[in-house]
């Protein structure tokens, strides 16, 4: 029978697979943002089952507020892609270096 | 029993799909991975009677951002061999901390029994109002302040894109609203005087 903690441990999961991504994506930007919205996506599983279980139906208006915001994010960020590819004419992440950091 | 089955299927898929999603060496594969990854999520979340939720998912993700993800994919030419490199000597040190942080949350969650007190999932629901018509309740009731805000922030999103985007191009022949309105009756018309005779 499933559990509480089956949902849990899924969304776990898949956080740390998003995690490991940006490890190994560290150069490119698009995969970067794809890694956040799987992250944003296992956040979400976690309120959703806990919505269930508990019979609240607030964890289910949160994800609806993040999933506003995350494609507020995306679409800002993919923006911004877009403006630093026009301008280095890649989308490597070490090119961008003009702050010094 | 048969959602045990669907469960296991559907969750096999998400993590299939989140592997491809970070392994895959092409960046429109990655992105067509996450559509499969944000699908059977929406499945999941069915199975979860978030009915409402799992169709916005369909509807806004695999619909929207994902086809933008896809249209920026496409329509920039990615050099994919030069941001593939270092892949192979980051992959351990990703791969432990992906590890670590499994082996934690399996711990928490599976070893001490974190929310393991509530049981196995409760009886569907036989509540009159379907899922969509009770999260309205709420949305529009508590959570109506938030849900104005959500609005502002997508309409600053929408105007941050746009603003972030625009550019001018040399030889780009656009209207100037300012220059128009600005234009007095001396710059544009001109009085002759004709004679009606026709001498000059």
């Amino acid at each position: 029978m499933i559990g509480l903690p089956h949902f849990l441990v899924l969304a776990g999961v898949l956080f740390s697979i998003a995690v490991a991504g940006i490890f190994l994506n560290r150069k490119n930007m698009i995969v970067l943002l794809m890694c956040i919205e799987l992250m944003l996506l296992a956040v979400n599983f976690n309120f959703i089952a806990f919505s269930r279980w508990l019979g609240n139906l607030d964890g289910q208006v949160f994800v609806f507020f993040i999933l506003t915001v995350a494609a507020a994010e995306s679409a800002i960020g993919l923006a911004i892609l877009v403006v630093v590819f026009r301008e280095r004419r890649g989308i490597n992440v070490d090119s961008l270096d003009a702050m010094r950091g | 029993m048969f959602v045990t089955l669907l469960f296991y299927a559907f969750a096999t898929v998400l993590v299939g799909a989140a592997l491809g999603v970070v392994l895959s060496r092409n960046p429109v594969h990655a992105a067509l991975f996450l559509v499969l990854a944000f699908f059977t999520s929406a499945a999941l979340w069915l199975l979860l009677e978030a009915e409402f939720l799992g169709i916005v998912l369909v509807l806004v993700y695999v619909g929207a951002v994902m086809v933008l993800f896809l249209f920026v994919v496409m329509m920039l030419d990615v050099n994919v061999a030069q941001l593939r490199e270092g892949l192979t000597r980051h992959a351990p040190l990703g791969a432990l901390v992906a590890g670590i942080m499994i082996v934690e949350i399996v711990y928490v969650v599976w070893v001490r029994e974190l929310g393991g007190t509530l049981g196995p999932m409760p009886a569907a629901s036989v509540a009159s109002v379907s899922n969509t018509k009770a999260l309205g309740a709420v949305l529009y009731t508590d959570y109506a302040l938030p849900f104005q805000l959500a609005a502002v922030v997508l309409l600053v999103a929408i105007v941050a894109a746009i603003v972030l985007t625009m550019r001018k191009r040399p030889g780009y022949r656009q209207q100037d609203i300012a220059a128009q309105v600005a234009v007095r009756r001396e710059d544009r018309v001109r009085i002759v005087k004709v004679d009606p005779a026709g001498r000059p």
